[in-house]
């Protein structure tokens, strides 16, 4: 799906949702995409009571927990300018999955959809909403990019973090191939069936090894971890990041599984 | 273990299976991808297709009906099957009323659907395969583990040893063509000795009562003009209005699964020998199979009757190529397999199929029919865990997970701990074993979470 044109240029009220992974896992997601968000002229709010968006219900069939889950955090998400998710799985399952399993409800659809409408990916939004580019990220190093399958195929993320990483002075970005193939996390797939996950990211972390690079780049936590996880495991040198973490220009920190 | 997950295991320590799924499934998507991108709007012809087989599909009575005249016009003999079993009584009947010794059979996925080289066995009558990858699967005593390719698991050295085996004057030469050569002299007189030729429908066009086979060896015209009888199953979601209709869908058909812009052999067989014809079949038959097709129809499956067997959803399908079609157990495998055998098989049999897919779109995003193939795996997986059928382990794993995100104080406690247990089991950045969380660590390692959580830390930064 193609996000729309911005409807409203004018100064905007950012709600953060950071994700029950970047929470638990990972804060310095977080942290970039405020920066970045500020960095684009956003006002940004961290709505109390987010906890996670119900993907792991919905995509395990547990539609009555998903439901559920989908009221509160819409309740919650409810009445800014848009929403800004540092992740393609949990922004699709706002943007596309809430309207699909409240189509049902004439109370919660108009409230769904108008979530929905607003709530963007991360980079997608910085891009195509914002117009912004990074100004003064530095990083010098050679990074591969990974698509996250969500983000590529539900909200047709593709370009937009290309362009911002081109920004940040000093990266270059050399092509994966297979960068649009599945990485095998599959969220409780990755535990529910390990050993044909494994096999997958097995042939991805190969892949990676193959480009030379010294970063891994993508734009969700949980594909991250299972293959920065899996290259940690095969002695690989590749560290990874979150991709805004670079354009926040935090591309100097410790990577994925580097203690701070 | 589940019974799929012991086969995919099975799959995954087969080295050689690897090798060959990736030879044939690397090929498709690389000449499909050629194919797609030399067509002019592929897109827009996506559409077109999917909006012709919803049409059908909307109006499966009216074109049914109308097909069955124009069949009957045409001479054929219309036949109505409820169920697979329904199906093959009725193909043996017709075999036994022929009073035939010998079948040949021109390669049908809705064949092995209903059990037909079974159900002709039982009835002890012979049976040649006559396509040629449906012959090394006969040979080899096994079933197809891919709907184009039957024989997408063996590797050609593997089909070379099989035919030395089982040849009667097998190749002399290690080479694809003399192996060809070979399964030629094997086939060629049965093929011509058939009293019955049998076949699948790629497409029955309802304004002429014709059905269409497409192959690429030519072995289907062979197994179906000689013989007196040519009988013909075909599911009734094959049904297209018209000829144009089905020149589209041929379209789509071929690039999605090949990359070819046609097939080698496209025939179209409107009824039987007429009076001056110098050949062809005295009786032509068709069969006519629901087997749960209606019911798929009115119990929210009926985008994945839009689907004309290309098998694009498998060879891009990251499962599929690590583990082939045989360990998905059911007759279809791959993405469509996953959707149908719940359908066919039942769900409680099946139920591992819709949740080993990690849901990452790509079968839809190839599909020429553009049937919503994660969507509908989800729905299966909603019934499944409605109806109880989901591990008792992930029933309150998820549950739990739920209930306590819907408590943002106790959700906030909770997360705070586990951040603190993570800590406890990292030893520089990473955690290698995970209690709770082995097939995770088995495979990988989990990265050791910061020192707290964003909200913690985002809250203290705004009390600054």
């Amino acid at each position: 799906m193609v996000q729309p044109a911005p409807s409203r240029p004018a100064s905007r009220r950012v709600a953060l949702f950071v994700t029950c992974l970047v929470d638990l896992m990972r804060p310095r997601i977080g942290f970039a995409a405020i920066r970045a968000l500020e960095a684009a002229g956003c006002e940004v709010v961290v709505p109390d009571g987010q906890t996670c968006c119900g993907q792991p219900a919905l995509n395990s069939g547990d539609r009555d927990h998903a439901v559920a889950i989908a009221k509160r955090t819409i309740g919650i998400l409810e009445g800014y300018d848009h929403v800004v998710i540092p992740s393609g799985s949990c922004a699709g399952t706002i943007r596309c999955h809430y309207p699909e399993i409240l189509a049902d409800d004439a109370h919660w659809l108009p409230r769904a959809q108008a979530v929905a409408e607003r709530t963007w990916e991360i980079m997608a939004f910085l891009h195509e909403v914002c117009g912004w580019r990074p100004e003064d990220a530095h990083c010098k190093a050679s990074a591969t990019y990974h698509d996250s399958c969500s983000a590529l195929r539900e909200l047709g993320v593709k370009a937009q973090p290309r362009r911002l990483l081109k920004s940040v002075e000093g990266l270059s970005l050399t092509p994966l191939a297979g960068e649009e193939s599945c990485c095998g996390f599959g969220g409780t797939f990755c535990v529910k069936y390990p050993a044909i996950s494994n096999a997958i990211v097995g042939e991805k972390a190969a892949a990676i090894e193959a480009t030379g690079a010294e970063l891994l780049l993508a734009g969700d936590l949980g594909c991250l971890m299972n293959m920065a996880g899996k290259l940690h495991r095969e002695g690989s040198k590749v560290r990874a990041f979150h991709a805004i973490e670079l354009i926040a220009g935090m591309g100097d920190g410790p990577a994925i599984g580097e203690d701070a | 273990m589940s019974g799929f997950t012991a086969r995919a295991d099975a799959a995954l320590a087969d080295r050689l299976l690897k090798v060959a799924v990736e030879r044939t499934a690397g090929t498709a998507e690389a000449k499909r991808a050629v194919a797609v991108h030399a067509f002019p709007d592929f897109e827009q012809a996506r559409d077109r297709a999917a909006a012709i087989k919803d049409h059908v599909v909307a109006n499966l009575g009216h074109y049914l009906t109308q097909f069955e005249s124009s069949a009957i016009a045409a001479g054929a003999k219309v036949h109505w099957a409820q169920t697979a079993d329904e199906a093959c009584r009725i193909v043996v009947d017709i075999c036994k009323a022929a009073n035939a010794k010998t079948v040949a059979r021109s390669k049908s996925m809705l064949g092995e659907e209903i059990g037909l080289p079974h159900a002709l066995a039982e009835a002890g009558i012979g049976r040649v395969e006559t396509d040629l990858a449906e012959h090394i699967i006969q040979l080899a005593d096994e079933r197809p583990s891919h709907i184009i390719w039957p024989a997408m698991h063996k590797t050609r050295e593997q089909v070379s040893a099989l035919f030395h085996a089982k040849h009667r004057q097998p190749h002399s030469e290690e080479s694809i063509a003399a192996m060809a050569e070979s399964a030629r002299r094997e086939l060629r007189s049965q093929m011509l000795g058939a009293d019955v030729g049998i076949s699948g429908a790629n497409f029955l066009i309802a304004d002429t009562g014709a059905i269409c086979t497409v192959t690429n060896e030519g072995n289907a015209e062979l197994s179906l003009v000689p013989p007196r009888v040519h009988i013909v199953t075909a599911g009734i979601e094959k049904i297209v209005p018209s000829m144009g209709h089905a020149i589209h869908m041929l379209r789509m058909l071929a690039r999605s699964a090949t990359g070819a812009a046609l097939t080698q052999y496209t025939t179209f067989y409107a009824g039987p020998k007429r009076p001056g014809d110098r050949d062809g079949p005295e009786e032509m038959h068709i069969v006519l199979v629901d087997n749960g097709r209606t019911k798929m129809r009115e119990e929210g499956l009926a985008e994945m009757l839009r689907c004309i067997r290309c098998g694009a959803c498998m060879n891009h399908c990251v499962v599929f190529r690590q583990i082939g079609g045989h360990a998905y157990g059911g007759t279809y495998p791959g993405p469509m397999g996953a959707v149908l055998t719940p359908a066919l098989d039942g769900l409680r049999a099946s139920r591992d199929l819709p949740n080993a897919c990690t849901l990452n779109g790509k079968c839809q995003e190839v599909c020429p029919v553009r049937i919503p193939l994660p969507t509908l795996l989800r729905g299966w997986r909603e019934k499944s865990w409605r109806e109880g059928l989901e591990p008792v382990t992930m029933r309150q794993g998820v549950g739990l997970w739920a209930w306590v995100a819907q408590r943002p104080r106790l959700y906030r406690l909770v997360t705070g701990m586990a951040v603190a247990g993570l800590r406890i089991l990292g030893n520089r950045g990473w955690i290698a074993r995970l209690p709770l969380g082995g097939g995770w660590t088995r495979y990988r390692d989990m990265p050791r979470p910061a020192g707290s959580t964003f909200m913690t830390q985002y809250r203290k930064e705004q009390r600054k």
